[in-house]
């Protein structure tokens, strides 16, 4: 194994770039090291201006999402050495305004997340002293799309939404998906009119790879389909049955 | 609501290329699936024709063979052959994303419901494959 490795970083400045370029650096190949390792090293000791989010190194926080080598990923859990020998093209997430060198602006998630309505709706609040009790089965039903750290990298990997900046996205139908599925919950029928809109769910043409790319197995996209068929349910129940779906 | 963006400074918003579908094999792939939908309709019109050809008797229907052997249906029935046969494939894989079955509180694994949809190709399959051969 070579001891060092290329860094191709995407470098953008504001202030005095028309668009981005690429910096190469060279940084040393450690087989416990990720990429996120690399980015930090360059800043520590080769150049402190290079610009990048990070914060937990561990998965949790999502907040290290790049592109490396032309595919979305955690750089704190994507390994150098799986690049070797190089070079390694480090690059912001695909489909957000880029704000400067690997940062990029996210509002429009933060946006979109919101409308997906992704809390507990009640019609009515229990008392404070009284609990809402869960079935381990009714857990598993919603669990695993309340693994999503908000990283954002089945945005960067969904062509739809490269293509059309209006559609809702993986991430946010998922998220308001766990909640439809929570037991606790009474809000699925605010969502649907959100996410049941041509922007909605209907945007996705299940190209899959939100969910190869999301690195806590959400699966957004099987959440859309799903979600799909769901809607189309209301649809016939609002078609058939004289009271719709109520 | 006070806009998120409104005191962002400056940022690059780069473009979608139009051949952003030839950057990965995955993006090619899914492509590719949506093209497929072309060669199964025209699979669905050429067996429609088949089956006016055969109501219209055996010169018809003779016809209709001679005319599928030509070189240019040929090839484009191979090509079609191939697509129809990678969107049945992709159809059947993605099927076990739409489709949550519980049982006993656990989700099936994909393979219990693509492995149906597959034996039951197979057997439809083997069934034509027995009605035409059998002489």
């Amino acid at each position: 194994m070579p001891n060092r490795i290329t860094l191709e970083v995407t470098r953008y400045d504001p202030a005095h770039d028309e668009k981005p370029r690429l910096d190469s650096f060279e940084v040393p190949l450690r087989k416990e090291w990720v990429v996120l390792d690399a980015l930090n090293y360059i800043k520590d000791h080769l150049d402190g201006s290079l610009t990048f989010r990070w914060s937990c190194r561990m998965g949790v926080c999502g907040s290290c999402g790049m592109t490396v080598n032309g595919v979305p990923k955690l750089t704190c859990a994507t390994f150098l050495t799986d690049y070797a020998p190089g070079p390694v093209r480090v690059e912001p997430m695909k489909n957000f305004p880029v704000l400067r060198d690997l940062v990029v602006d996210t509002s429009d998630f933060l946006v979109k997340l919101e409308k997906s309505k992704p809390w507990i709706i009640r019609k009515v609040e229990k008392p404070l002293d009284e609990e809402y009790f869960q079935t381990p089965e009714q857990l598993e039903a919603y669990k695993q799309y309340s693994m999503c750290i908000n990283c954002m990298l089945c945005y960067a990997a969904c062509p739809v939404y490269g293509l059309d900046p209006l559609f809702s996205g993986p991430a946010a139908i998922a998220l308001a998906q766990r909640y439809n599925m929570d037991s606790r919950d009474e809000g699925a029928s605010e969502r649907l009119d959100i996410l049941s809109h041509h922007d909605g769910i209907w945007g996705c043409t299940f190209v899959g790879e939100c969910t190869e790319v999301c690195p806590k197995n959400v699966d957004p996209a099987g959440a859309i389909q799903q979600y799909k068929l769901t809607a189309s349910m209301e649809w016939v129940k609002a078609l058939v049955l004289p009271r719709g779906s109520e | 609501m006070i806009n998120p963006t409104e005191y962002l400074p400056k940022s690059y918003h780069p473009r979608v290329s139009t051949y952003w579908w030839l950057k990965r094999w995955v993006y090619l792939k899914f492509i590719l699936r949506e093209a497929s939908s072309v060669f199964v309709a025209w699979t669905v019109v050429m067996t429609l024709l088949q089956v006016r050809a055969l109501t219209r008797g055996p010169a018809e229907y003779a016809d209709f063979q001679n005319w599928l052997r030509s070189p240019l249906v040929l090839a484009l029935n191979t090509v079609s052959l191939f697509f129809v046969f990678f969107h049945a494939v992709t159809w059947f894989n993605l099927s076990a994303k739409a489709m949550v079955i519980r049982v006993g509180g656990k989700r099936l694994p994909n393979l219990a419901i693509t492995g149906p949809n597959y034996a039951a190709w197979a057997f439809v399959s083997a069934a034509i494959a027995w009605i035409l051969l059998r002489g």
